[in-house]
């Protein structure tokens, strides 16, 4: 993976840029030892490590608008950085950047139930905005795995989704406004606690942008009341086309489950092997959820189970209590974990429509026996956003390269059958020179256009999101 | 007239167009579709349906009759409740789905679903330089590149001529019941539909009418299961006998359709504001209004050529949705935005539309 050259001049001029930066921010918000810029070096993508320049943490919106003014005027590229849990590479430095992280803004600004909003800093980690307002009952309902983390900052640049995206959308579906600033410090804001722009929706191209638009400080954010209950039905087959109908069978008959996920019989195995979790050694299993009150999700587990029975499962579970419920979950939620324990994996993240599974884990098993390489298949089903997880062992040469090519081929067999490289991780580094597979060059060229507008210089996270190739002759012309 | 039968003839078109060009979809909105100049009722037709998968794929020139019938006909409906500007302008015409998602058209459910925004996946369209762009897809879940299909959703043609849309839809609904409540004052009927809102039971419409003096919530599901939300709501909000329970569709259609202020002699505005303002901003309008979204939006009728932006005593916006084409000029249609935003937004459709061919879109 290729990363563009530091700028001489700019390496040359460090302590000046470090004594700019140090007269805007307090004295503990700069970082420039080399021993202390080693854990800025890379992000949850850890296969890819550069230093940067120096790295600041503002305490305020004023004091992001200075640092990057400082920057803009420096002609000094920024990363910003929510967690650094991005699987994508989204906060991976380059050696003349400056990272500008947001992990000291962690205030909850304003909570409005009569709005059913929470506006906060973005340095809050996802659990912790549910955490502000669930003792009243609310929750925010985006839930990545890496919630307990992850940054809201890093949600709204990514977009991230999570399990229970089936019925409330992801983060873009839940954002109502930003506070953002740009590269030349100017401090926009968007949106707010109303719904709905009423001139060009920008709050749609800000969120998921991947800091290539601006730092976002501030956000409101949707809260929902928390659902009465919620319970789980454990689905196993012998084959992953029925369980691909099973999922097609339940959301034609009307029902719309909070969480459909598939496990295929590697992952059923190694996290049976890692929890104890009593899956069945199965072909596919399913886990499906449904909220509401007792007699609603009654109602829901019964059509489901209906609906599973006429496939002829395996198994079939149906949970009755919060202690089953954690059992039918302890598994999935370990899969990660268990993986980890077989060795190195690289953990995908491409969507396909819903109706080519079948034809896809047909698609990837040829691909896993073509490069010899094990994969295991975890996956939000009822929205096709897979994760295949390819097995490797890092310590063996060539490895790393050999599973990131069968990656590769993986999502470009998601593109051709109609889905996305990414779901809700994000392009960053790691699939940024896939992206003429899926967009022709004048796609990439418009969504360049509203980069042009935002930061017209071309200083936000370089080397993200677009192929080298593809920006070369923007920054070519942004840098003179 | 232009009407194109097919995206690259539109965008020939385009690129030959000489003079700022009009576009409309089946003429029922605005001041598009009076003195529109491109049509683009020639490029229709839903091309990929998958119940199974929530997701539709349709030209830009279908009309929404036909969507909605292929939709329904497998038990499954738009989240976002689109309304029909028909009545309320005072229009005949086929209302389109390029026409529904260039407005953002929202109904009532929009507060627990989501607006046109939030079930589009994917658009292609045709900018001011005749380029067919894609965004987006066919997948619900996909943050692939810059999200350009939201951002043209809502911009009124300011980017450019939507062809094709990807919809994510929704299962159907077996049954609906509304709760009914009289009269409460603007500011009680505020804290009804947000204490109702605030509740686990999920009601999807939440809406106020003084001239009907009524307070209307909404619950929709299966029938065991808005049985048993309209009585666990009413309870929930504590005086349950002030609540009248009735089965079947209810006032949503009209209410959606703002068919209630048809006909109508000022301008008709639709506000958007945070709910806890709506009381105090009912208070400070000079014509009849009603609220929706439990307060979070503002149909209101002001005298014709008033400036009601000027009336709002609080953050939000408002968009002019019944006006005289001067009115429409010199207020705006779109509320005013403030300098930096605005700069962002001139710079975006000065990229996307360098010749100005869409300059009038947009209002």
């Amino acid at each position: 993976m290729q990363m563009p050259e530091p700028d001489p001049a700019i390496l040359s001029r460090r302590s000046a840029v470090i004594e700019r930066l140090a007269q805007v921010l307090p004295k503990d918000a700069l970082i420039v030892e080399p021993a202390e810029l080693r854990a800025y070096e890379c992000d949850a993508l850890t296969a890819y490590r550069c230093p940067p320049l120096a790295v600041v943490l503002p305490g305020t919106t004023e004091e992001v608008s200075a640092c990057l003014g400082v920057c803009h005027e420096e002609g000094v590229p920024v990363v910003p950085r929510g967690s650094g849990t991005s699987l994508a590479g989204g906060a991976l430095p380059t050696g003349d950047s400056v990272i500008l992280g947001v992990s000291r803004m962690r205030e909850v600004l304003e909570i409005s139930y009569p709005d059913r909003v929470i506006r906060v800093q973005t340095g809050m980690t996802n659990l912790s905005v549910t955490g502000a307002v669930e003792d009243d009952g609310f929750f925010y309902a985006p839930d990545p795995s890496s919630q307990l983390a992850c940054a809201i900052a890093g949600n709204i640049a990514m977009n991230s989704g999570g399990a229970h995206c089936l019925k409330y959308g992801v983060t873009t579906n839940n954002l109502l406004g930003v506070t953002l600033v740009q590269m030349d410090g100017t401090v926009v804001e968007i949106g707010g606690a109303h719904m709905d722009a009423s001139g060009l929706d920008l709050l749609a191209v800000i969120c998921g942008s991947e800091g290539q638009l601006g730092v976002v400080t501030e956000a409101w954010l949707r809260i929902l009341p928390k659902p009465e209950g919620a319970r789980p039905v454990l689905i196993g087959y012998d084959s992953s086309e029925t369980a691909g109908q099973c999922v097609s069978d339940i959301i034609k008959a009307g029902i719309l489950p909070v969480a459909i996920e598939f496990m295929d019989r590697p992952c059923i195995r190694a996290t049976e092997a890692f929890s104890g979790a009593g899956y069945p050694d199965c072909e596919a299993m399913l886990i499906v959820e449904v909220e509401g009150s007792e007699a609603e999700i009654e109602e829901q587990l019964g059509v489901i189970s209906q609906i599973a029975r006429r496939l002829d499962p395996v198994e079939l579970r149906v949970s009755g209590s919060d202690e089953e419920s954690a059992r039918i979950w302890l598994g999935r939620k370990s899969a990660f974990g268990a993986m980890g324990q077989l060795g190195d994996y690289i953990c995908l993240d491409g969507t396909i429509p819903v109706s080519e599974l079948p034809a896809m884990l047909r698609g990837i098993g040829d691909l896993s026996d073509k490069y010899g390489l094990k994969v295991a298949n975890v996956f939000h089903a009822g929205d096709g956003n897979m994760h295949p997880l390819i097995l490797f062992n890092a310590n063996e040469d060539g490895e790393l390269e050999k599973a990131e090519e069968l990656g590769a081929d993986i999502l470009r067999l998601c593109v051709e059958m109609g889905g996305c490289l990414t779901g809700e991780h994000g392009v960053g580094v790691e699939k940024r020179d896939l992206m003429e597979t899926q967009f022709r060059p004048e796609d990439l060229e418009a969504q360049m256009r509203v980069k042009d507008v935002f930061d017209p210089d071309w200083l936000l996270n370089p080397a993200k999101v677009f192929p080298l190739a593809v920006s070369a002759g923007r920054r070519a012309l942004a840098a003179e | 007239m232009m009407q194109p039968g097919s995206e690259p003839e539109l965008a020939e078109m385009v690129r030959g167009a000489e003079a700022p060009l009009r576009i409309a979809g089946g003429g029922t909105r605005a001041a598009s579709g009076l003195d529109a100049t491109l049509s683009i009722g020639g490029i229709s037709g839903i091309t990929l349906y998958e119940p199974g998968a929530l997701t539709m794929i349709a030209r830009a020139g279908t009309s929404m009759d036909e969507v909605l019938a292929a939709v329904e006909g497998e038990g499954q409906r738009l989240a976002f409740e689109p309304w029909d500007a028909r009545g309320v302008l005072g229009r005949d015409g086929t209302p389109t789905l390029g026409g529904c998602v260039a407005t953002n058209a929202s109904g009532p459910r929009r507060l627990v679903a989501g607006a046109c925004r939030d079930s589009v996946i994917g658009v292609r369209f045709v900018d001011g330089t005749g380029t067919a762009i894609s965004s987006g897809g066919r997948v619900m879940k996909n943050v692939t590149g810059l999200d350009l299909a939201k951002l043209v959703c809502g911009s009124r043609g300011a980017l450019g001529v939507i062809t094709e849309v990807s919809l994510k839809l929704l299962p159907g609904i077996a049954a609906t019941v509304t709760l009914r409540a009289d009269g409460h004052s603007p500011k009680e009927a505020v804290a009804a539909m947000s204490a109702a809102l605030c509740t686990p039971y999920e009601v999807s419409g939440a809406v106020h009418d003084p001239a009907d003096g009524g307070t209307f919530l909404r619950l929709e599901g299966s029938e065991r299961s808005v049985d048993y939300r309209a009585g666990a709501l009413a309870a929930a909000l504590g005086a349950p006998d002030d609540w009248r329970r009735e089965d079947g569709p209810g006032p949503w259609t009209r209410y959606r359709d703002a068919v209630d202020f048809a006909g109508g002699a000022g301008d008709l505005w639709r506000i958007s504001v945070r709910p806890s303002e709506a009381a105090g901003l009912v208070a400070a309008l000079p014509g009849r209004w009603r609220m929706d979204w439990g307060g979070a939006l503002i149909w209101a009728e002001a005298p014709a050529g008033s400036d009601l932006r000027a009336a709002m005593p609080c953050p939000g916006h408002a968009t002019l949705v019944r006006a005289s084409a001067e009115t429409h000029a010199a207020l705006g249609t779109t509320h005013p935005e403030p300098a930096p935003v605005r700069k962002l937004t001139e710079g975006i459709r000065a990229r996307f539309d360098p010749r100005g061919l869409f300059s009038s879109m947009s209002g």
